[in-house]
């Protein structure tokens, strides 16, 4: 990559004009990305919606009739959006308090309060859905306690319905909704509720008639995120829900895997597309899309005097919040007499973010334990200490060729997606082309796009390329779905980068490799490190593609855990976890240690 | 000055980090209507000081009394201050006309009487049109007039501004220290103010409070600060100065007389009330205007005079330095006037200098 500014190019003639367009640095920046996910993203997914089109190999309705006439489907829709806007509702509520202590806490305390919010996120979803079957079993961790404590006689059935969906989604997703808040509260001038104070607000005021109306675009941020994920999600429900809780990525996997009714899976997923793009664009028309990056919401919906009776009603709300918590808080106080010192350490809320954060830890550290059990199946609390289930998983060639290919595959995904997405972080930071929204939207495509979509119609495409079972076929399409990620955080680490460095050196006499070598790899390396790692876990940790992409002796590791998973609930699968959670405890360490060094 | 009219007490208030001591136990009183300005370089614990005025650092010792009531652990709502931040801290989600009600509106006041309330307070920063307008939609100097609109409307017992005109240019910070003072003289409020431009703190209070290390080093009038300066510290730091060391030979009164350190000769000084004995070491500061060059003739005959060659003669505008090299190597700065028939002189040229006694301030090495 280069660094110092491209030659401009400036033609006299048109008909020179094109030919050097054609070959500008913008072009060729932008080109790869564009490219391959013309191949990789687009062209599946029409193709599918295509062949949803051609239900005899003609054109015709005949999938969507069938779609709509039996209200099977449409009710399974329904399911699919109670259940993802139960999960937005409780993530966002449950994660607020989190983000928002990040925001305050010292910066020791954020630091480590950061390893507790990105642990559970960079473990695999697998392995956290397992910890709740773990959990909530007939014999699991929850039913031994109330038995033992003379609470309940008789197991409670407390799996396979919609409470156990419900909890499993939420603790997939808050992970999410609390970084995506994180990242808009970080920029929440703190000086503003200090400000509100000294006009005479109290704290609760100052709070809700400041700080949180301030926050709101990252709550409507990380409430899209987590919809939107939590429409095309599958894993959760499949496990922990019963069949009224099957969601509609769930009807898409049975059409290709059970029945091979590729048109029908076609019609499944545009109707579910359909869906999301309609939630896209009621999001844009009411909180502007520029907030999921970071911008400030559009003048238009932030209620610039145009809507003003929706705002006024908004800000009421929030004066009454504010006046009932200040009420609480002098009756409190009263009760209490005032600690010196004691401002500014907000008690109630650590206690709150301390539940959450156990919440999302705790089910997965309890696989550690239960992985070390001497009995011959999951029990509560585990009997003796042995290491058979880790012997069980060394001597099958299943689970060690899985990881090794979910390695390979990961590392692979991690270049490839690097190659092309980092010319085209460069083209967004350091361009000024009016298209550069439009080019950043749609390297954000493989995000908004249900993943479920984009994996069956790259089965159909990479079958017709004689690509299944293949690892290459596993990185092509793993690169797809890693893409925006590399984007995202190497424009974030580009943005930050001040070129005239790169001038400084140039100026003392460094040529481009020496420059490269001494000033901008030093500062932007551990920056480049982590974003490759962000790619690599989502190799590591990817499902939906596999789902349909391998199968026995070419699975990878998420795909073997399915599939053993879904078979018995053995403690070999929390030996896994183990290894699993372990092994991403050391990714973030790592990432954490670079951090540390790039920015010291 | 009787009990009413002090609005600000603070006694022994200190603040520590760890080790560090942001502020050492100071004592400050403010009267009411007085302008009193923290001056001092970063790191000097003024900033602190305000922050335990307003309320938003709490103290390790000491206490604070607004307006008589002790205030010490209060929370900032309920001390009745009023804050302008350098960075205005104008909420982005409300109007102009919102932001300033906010605080009347915490206040209960009704909507028709914060409604005339903001138009006053409009009018008085000289913006009546932009109630209706969002902050991003002001001028850095808009704002500002803005941040102090919101703190005056609700008439604050006091009010502390940190720093308030640091992010704007020359041409309307000086605009705006005068804009602050008439509201100041209209309002008749009292105003401690934090800044570390000594220009900015000479021109707009009516005592300053300098400070260095978390302790203050001297409290006085501008005059006594730019005049009477304690330490060499309050000399060099406020205004130009220049400073030669020497050992009092004779005291009579406030005059005295001394030998220089490590320059040729002797010179007399003003002590300004100062407890000075025979043998003091001592630092003598001499403000660059009021030295004289001239012919080595022509100034033999003053108490103060020396002789020495000219580095750099610079017509900086309406002033011209001289710089000279002094004989120990220190370099001895004169200004004067610009004028038409200022004389330029060469680089190497010998030149003499003098002062006269009550120009020179004796002040006694710690």
């Amino acid at each position: 990559m280069r660094l110092s500014p491209a030659v401009v190019i400036a033609p006299s003639r048109p008909s020179s004009g094109l030919f050097a367009r054609l070959l500008s640095r913008d072009v060729r920046c932008a080109a790869p990305m564009v490219i391959y996910l013309l191949v990789f993203l687009i062209t599946p997914i029409f193709q599918l919606l295509k062949m949803s089109f051609l239900p005899h190999g003609e054109w015709g309705l005949a999938n969507y009739t069938r779609l709509f006439a039996a209200p099977v489907y449409l009710d399974v829709l329904a399911i699919t959006f109670k259940t993802a806007a139960w999960t937005t509702l409780l993530a966002v509520i449950g994660g607020y308090p989190v983000a928002y202590l990040t925001t305050i806490a010292s910066p020791r305390f954020k630091s480590s309060l950061l390893f507790w919010i990105l642990l559970p996120f960079w473990t695999s979803f697998l392995v956290r859905t397992f910890a709740w079957i773990v959990l909530l079993g007939r014999n699991g961790v929850i039913n031994q306690w109330l038995q033992a404590m003379g609470m309940t006689h008789a197991p409670a059935n407390m799996l396979y319905n919609f409470g156990a969906v419900l909890v499993g989604m939420v603790h997939a997703m808050m992970p999410i909704a609390i970084l995506t808040m994180m990242s808009v509260m970080a920029n929440i001038d703190r000086t503003l509720p200090r400000a509100a104070l000294t006009l005479g607000a109290r704290p609760a005021r100052a709070f809700w008639t400041v700080y949180f109306p301030l926050s709101l675009p990252g709550v409507a941020a990380a409430a899209i995120m987590v919809f939107v994920t939590a429409l095309g999600f599958f894993i959760t429900p499949a496990l922990l829900g019963g069949p009224h809780e099957t969601m509609i990525t769930q009807l898409i996997i049975d059409q290709v895997l059970q029945t091979l009714n590729w048109g029908f899976a076609g019609a499944i997923s545009l109707l579910l597309l359909v869906t999301v793009l309609i939630v896209f664009v009621l999001y844009d028309r009411f909180i502007g899309l520029s907030t999921l990056t970071g911008g400030e919401p559009t003048s238009a919906a932030s209620g610039h005097r145009s809507n003003g009776l929706a705002r006024r009603a908004g800000f009421a709300v929030l004066e009454s919040l504010a006046t009932l918590c200040d009420a609480i808080g002098a009756a409190f106080s009263r009760l209490l007499p005032r600690r010196r010192g004691s401002s500014g350490k907000h008690p109630a809320l650590w206690a709150i973010a301390i539940v959450t954060l156990v919440f999302l830890i705790a089910p997965t550290l309890l696989m550690i334990p239960v992985s070390f059990t001497s009995a011959s199946a999951i029990d509560w609390p585990p009997q003796g200490f042995s290491l058979q289930w880790y012997g069980v998983i060394a001597h099958a060639p299943t689970w060690g060729s899985a990881a090794l290919r979910s390695l390979i595959i990961g590392i692979a995904t991690g270049i490839l997606s690097m190659l092309i997405g980092v010319p085209a972080a460069f083209l967004l930071v350091r361009s000024k082309v009016r298209w550069r929204a439009l080019f950043f939207a749609f390297a954000l495509l493989p995000m908004i796009v249900p993943r479920m979509i984009l994996a069956v119609g790259l089965f159909y495409l990479l079958a017709r390329l004689q690509l299944i079972g293949s690892i290459i076929g596993m990185v092509l399409g793993h690169t797809t779905v890693a893409l925006p990620y590399v984007v995202v955080t190497m424009t974030a680490i580009l943005k930050n980068y001040d070129v005239r460095l790169d001038a400084a050196a140039a100026s003392l006499g460094a040529n481009r490799w020496t420059t490269l070598r001494h000033v901008t790899f030093p500062i932007l390396g551990a920056g480049f490190i982590s974003s490759f790692l962000f790619a690599f876990v989502t190799s590591f940790d990817e499902l939906t593609i596999a789902l349909f992409v391998t199968s026995g002796l070419n699975s990878t590791l998420p795909k073997q855990f399915w599939d053993e998973v879904t078979l018995s609930v053995s403690p070999t699968i929390a030996a896994v976890s183990t290894c699993l959670f372990v092994f991403s405890a050391l990714v973030i360490w790592c990432a954490n240690r670079l951090r540390a060094r790039g920015t010291a | 000055m009787s009990e009413s009219q002090i609005k600000l007490e603070v006694r022994s208030l200190a603040k520590r980090y760890g080790k560090f001591v942001a502020l050492a136990p100071t004592d400050l009183v403010v009267r009411q209507g007085e302008f009193l300005t923290l001056l001092g370089p970063s790191g000097s614990g003024k900033t602190t000081l305000l922050s335990l005025i307003a309320g938003l650092t709490t103290p390790d010792e000491g206490t604070i009394h607004i307006g008589g009531v002790d205030v010490t652990h209060g929370a900032p709502y309920e001390r009745d201050i009023g804050m302008v931040f350098q960075n205005y801290a104008l909420f982005p989600h409300m109007t102009i006309a919102q932001n300033i009600a906010f605080p009347l509106k915490i206040r209960k006041h009704d909507v028709a009487h914060a409604k005339r309330a903001v138009e006053r307070v409009l009018d008085l920063v000289e913006l009546p049109h932009v109630g209706d307008r969002f902050p991003r939609e002001l001028s850095g100097g808009q704002q500002q007039r803005i941040a102090l609109a919101r703190c005056m409307v609700y008439e604050p017992s006091i009010i502390l501004m940190d720093e308030p005109l640091g992010a704007l240019d020359k041409k309307l910070r000086d605009q705006m220290q005068l804009e602050i003072k008439r509201i100041h003289r209209e309002l008749d409020t009292t105003i401690v103010y934090v800044t570390h431009d000594q220009e900015e703190a000479m021109t707009m209070s009516d005592r300053i409070c300098l400070m260095r290390g978390g302790k203050i080093e001297q409290l006085g009038t501008p005059a006594d600060l730019y005049f009477r300066p304690r330490t060499t510290f309050v000399a060099d730091f406020i205004g130009e100065s220049n400073l030669l060391s020497g050992v009092a030979s004779a005291v009579d009164g406030e005059t005295i007389r001394l030998n220089w350190t490590d320059l040729p000769g002797s010179g007399v000084a003003m002590s300004n009330g100062v407890l000075i004995n025979v043998g003091d070491a001592l630092t003598v500061m001499i403000r660059p205007q009021n030295v004289n060059v001239g012919a080595h003739s022509a100034v033999a005959g003053s108490v103060n005079h020396l002789a020495a060659p000219l580095t750099d003669f610079i017509v900086t505008g309406g002033v011209s330095k001289y710089r000279l090299a002094l004989p120990n190597r220190q370099t001895l700065v004169v200004a004067e006037l610009t004028r038409g028939n200022t004389t330029a002189r060469a680089p190497g040229e010998n030149v003499g200098v003098s002062w006269d006694a009550c120009d020179a301030v004796a002040i006694r090495e710690a």
